[in-house]
């Protein structure tokens, strides 16, 4: 069953079009990535599925409705989280306050100190760090304390925009093992990377976005065979 | 009697009201990056509001003792000056999102002159005197006098800025603030409804606006319809001092502009040979805004905001 279905969306900036009409689809506990050169119209698609930015036309349908009657601050509260891109952490917060704001809309107070310790457990860095200011760590770490603090809302469909930009290779890999994690905690995902190998590697399925469209799509591992997408994407 | 004590006691009940409403600025600049001039203006509204109530009361006879007609008269001036700074945000600064800056800049000021035209309609251009209700006895601290009342000024507002301050670090509403301060598009992925954090910030600094202003007309015994003005000036300076957007350091720069004004107003006509009398002592509020504004920009305790302000 697909969690999200998404068909001929087009989103515009003023008149100009980003996203020209694309379709997409995943389903239930499926990992799946999107790829594409810079400006291909990625970050744009991910902010429209979580209501950060208005679409033109086509649908979102989100775990069988609609999205459109969804308040933009109320999507976190249907199970849609999104890390974005340059990880977003609140600078002047602490780790462990990081953490909270992804169960703000929470009220299980005891369930939310489980979560933050199961946080803990998946990245021991930020429990030593928990009383830091976020903005003083590391990139790596603070794509930690995104990731962690998306995990917090308990979301069923997470976006997650360029997890590996900017991160030295060794941080790279720690990044993917945790999304291989997330993923076999159940998690349903949308990963969008520039890394195209290693996120074709870790995911079922995967788009290939070019200007505004989809432009191939299919099985991963048929996609990391591809000719068209080893040269674009994977520079050989 | 010692002069320098007098000065420093003095100085530290008008700081300590200057703090207050340097709070409403200073919360406002740090979640929206706007300065809410009309900010004054409530302060005066709430001074007003009191007064009225007080008086109507005792007008119609009924008899309460003086500390408990204020207090009742600030029950209503505090939710009025919340509705007062709710329906300002709502009205003048929302559409104005994303406007360039200058926009909700001069709509601030606009406000101010439309908000004391009401004022002027409502309860005339006279000054209006605070009712003789109040004991106005002091107390003497190593030389230096104060009044009871005064003392009670500081205080409560040392206590109301310390609950404020434990609020914002402290609850899950403080940390959506701040959150929402940091980087509002993401504390609404979190499911913060950012529009609804603006208007608790806007009403929070309103009521903190209300009591400082009946402390301003119970310490001068009078309120005016244009008294929102040179008191809200002081205190944006207060909140510039501090370091614009950050609340430790509006009851900072509040509590010290405070007493550097009160000093100079004590030594001024001693330095000047007699040429400046202390009724100069508004010059010195300006003087360090303008000397902040050239060496320290981002005041005492704030990060660099530059060209922010
Ligand atoms: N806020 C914006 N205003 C105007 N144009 C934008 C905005 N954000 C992105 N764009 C444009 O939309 C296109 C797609 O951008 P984006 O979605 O960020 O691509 P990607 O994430 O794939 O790099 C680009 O041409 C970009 O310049
Ligand atoms: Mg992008």
């Amino acid at each position: 069953m697909s969690l999200l279905e998404v068909k001929n969306l087009q989103v515009a900036y003023g008149g100009i079009q980003a996203v020209k009409g694309i379709d997409l689809h995943i389903n239930q506990g499926e990992l799946v990535t999107l790829i594409g050169a810079n400006g291909a119209g990625k970050t744009t698609t991910l902010k429209t599925l979580v209501g950060m930015v208005k679409r033109a036309g086509g649908s979102i349908e989100y775990d069988g409705k609609d999205v459109a009657s969804i308040a933009p601050y109320d999507f976190v509260r249907h199970g849609l989280a999104m890390v974005p891109e340059g990880r977003g952490v609140f600078p002047k917060l602490t780790v462990e306050e990081n953490l909270h704001m992804g169960a703000f809309y929470r009220n299980d107070k005891a369930e939310i100190l489980n979560d933050i310790e199961r946080v803990y457990g998946l990245f021991p860095r930020l429990k030593e760090r928990q009383k830091q200011l976020a903005g003083t760590l590391s990139g790596g770490e603070q794509q930690m304390v995104a990731m962690g603090r998306a995990m917090l809302s308990r979301p069923k469909l997470l976006l997650l925009d360029e997890p590996s930009m900017g991160l030295a290779p060794i941080i790279v890999q720690k990044i993917f093992e945790i999304i291989q994690m997330v993923a076999a905690e159940g998690v349903t995902m949308l990963l969008v990377e520039q890394n195209a190998k290693l996120a074709l590697e870790i995911s079922q399925r995967g788009y290939v976005m070019e200007s505004g469209k989809i432009t191939m799509s299919g099985n991963a591992r048929d996609l990391l065979d591809d000719e068209r997408v080893r040269n674009a994407y994977l520079g050989e | 009697m010692d002069i320098f004590l007098q000065q420093i006691l003095n100085g530290l009940v008008l700081g300590s009201i200057y703090a207050l409403i340097a709070l409403g600025y200073t919360m406002v600049y740090g979640i929206m990056g706007l300065i809410n001039f009309a900010h004054g203006e409530v302060v005066m509204v709430g001074a007003m509001v009191t007064i009225t109530v007080i008086s109507t009361l005792m007008g119609a006879g009924i008899a309460l003792p003086g500390p408990l007609l204020v207090l009742i008269g600030l029950m209503v001036a505090i939710p009025a000056c919340m509705l007062l700074g709710f329906t300002i945000e709502r009205v003048a600064y929302r559409p104005l999102r994303g406007a360039p800056r200058l926009a909700p800049l001069i709509t601030a000021i606009g406000l101010s002159i439309v908000l004391q035209q009401l004022a002027i309609l409502i309860w005339g251009r006279n000054y209006i005197s605070f009712p003789q209700i109040l004991s106005h006895d002091t107390i003497s601290i190593m030389g230096a006098s104060i009044t009871e009342l005064q003392l009670i000024i500081v205080v409560l507002c040392l206590a109301i800025m310390g609950g404020l301050l434990l609020m914002v670090e402290k609850t899950k509403l403080g940390r959506a603030m701040r959150a929402t301060s940091q980087n509002p598009a993401v504390a609404g992925l979190m499911g913060v409804n950012v529009n609804t954090v603006i208007s608790a910030t806007f009403m929070i600094g309103s009521g903190l606006g209300a009591i400082a202003g009946v402390m301003v007309a119970t310490n001068y015994d009078q309120a005016h319809y244009y008294m929102g003005f040179l008191i809200g000036l002081k205190a944006f300076t207060a909140a510039v001092l501090g370091g614009i957007g950050n609340l430790a350091g509006a009851v900072a720069g509040g509590i010290l502009l405070g007493i550097i004004e009160s000093l100079g107003a004590g030594y001024i006509g001693g330095l000047t040979g007699g040429f400046l009398g202390s009724h100069y002592q508004d010059i010195f509020a300006f003087m360090v805004l303008i000397l902040v504004l050239i060496f320290r920009p981002s005041g005492l305790m704030g990060e660099k905001v530059a060209d922010r302000a």
